[in-house]
């Protein structure tokens, strides 16, 4: 419990330095992006799109297997902030998925010569996108009944089984979208471009924290107001 | 230097329309949650000004609403 009390006080407290540092990576993360880091030999400058659509898949996925985890403990702990603070990640998940998706299709476009290809991959990406969906709906449709910790753990359950589908979709089918350039046992990306993909994932990771921050703290004052509602 | 970078031999709608559709769903959603979160601060407010002198004492001794109290910088505590 005295985490959670910790979490708390740190949502209150901690938004204004996440922000400044969010503000100072993205910015020298979309410096070594778009001026420094070099263009690909094949692809050109068409791979800088890399920096923001690599990041923000990663994010995405992150978040919502946080999300799952936290129901999952939810259902055996019957532990109501892990609710809030799985509610309060979706939003940015949700955001990192779209910018993903639509990024990825821009990319296509120079690369594939298409916008959009039901790829497994980017098929499995638009699938996470509709649980997104379903589990922020779920929060709207079922506010006040007491089945709603179920519907949002089950849907987000539901969703976990589509993460190593996510992953290994590049491997287990032929797909457009290319294999994974960067594994637990090396990459394949060279350093000049490895280094500005980490800062600006930081940034991404950054950015999540603060909305994630927020969006806890807002919860946490509903929460309140409720309360203030019964004195 | 300049004409290099916005052009990127070619891609550069491609990679300009990307970063600026990342930065503005970036804008978006801050803008939104930053809404909801002073929204519900100013309800906290007005609920807070309407209670009587011993609610107020009782809210003033439960830590978490000391917690919102003190960041709100409501006057009243």
């Amino acid at each position: 419990m005295n985490f959670i009390l910790k979490i708390n006080k740190i949502s209150l407290k901690a938004q204004r330095y996440i922000f400044f540092l969010f503000i100072i990576v993205f910015s020298i993360g979309i410096v070594e992006a778009l001026i420094l880091s070099p263009s690909d030999y094949k692809q050109s400058d068409s791979v800088r799109i890399m920096y923001v659509h690599v990041p923000s898949a990663w994010t995405s996925v992150g978040i919502f297997s946080v999300i799952a985890i936290l129901s999952l403990g939810n259902l055996i702990f019957k532990n109501k902030y892990f609710l809030t603070i799985a509610k309060s990640l979706a939003p940015s998940g949700l955001i990192f998925n779209i910018i993903a998706l639509v990024t990825g299709s821009i990319w296509g476009k120079p690369t594939w010569g298409t916008w959009w290809a039901w790829d497994a991959r980017i098929t499995s990406m638009l699938v996470l996108c509709i649980f997104y969906i379903l589990y922020i709906l779920s929060w709207r449709v079922f506010e006040h009944k007491e089945n709603l910790s179920k519907v949002t753990s089950i849907i987000s359950l539901l969703g976990l089984i589509n993460l190593p589908i996510i992953k290994f979709s590049v491997e287990w089918w032929a797909t457009l979208h290319q294999s994974a350039s960067i594994k637990l046992t090396g990459s394949s990306i060279h350093s000049s471009m490895l280094l500005p993909l980490f800062i600006m994932t930081a940034a991404f990771v950054l950015f999540s924290i603060l909305i994630f921050l927020m969006k806890y703290n807002t919860e946490l004052i509903k929460i309140k107001n409720k309360g203030l509602d019964r004195i | 230097m300049i004409y290099e970078i916005i052009l990127m031999n070619g891609y550069g709608i491609y990679v300009w329309s990307s970063f600026m559709f990342t930065f503005i769903c970036f804008i978006g959603l801050y803008l939104k949650i930053k809404s909801q979160l002073i929204k519900e601060q100013e309800k906290f407010k007005a609920k807070y000004f309407d209670l009587t002198e011993e609610e107020t004492q009782a809210v003033i001794k439960q830590k978490t609403y000391r917690d919102i109290l003190a960041f709100t910088n409501i006057s009243k505590i």
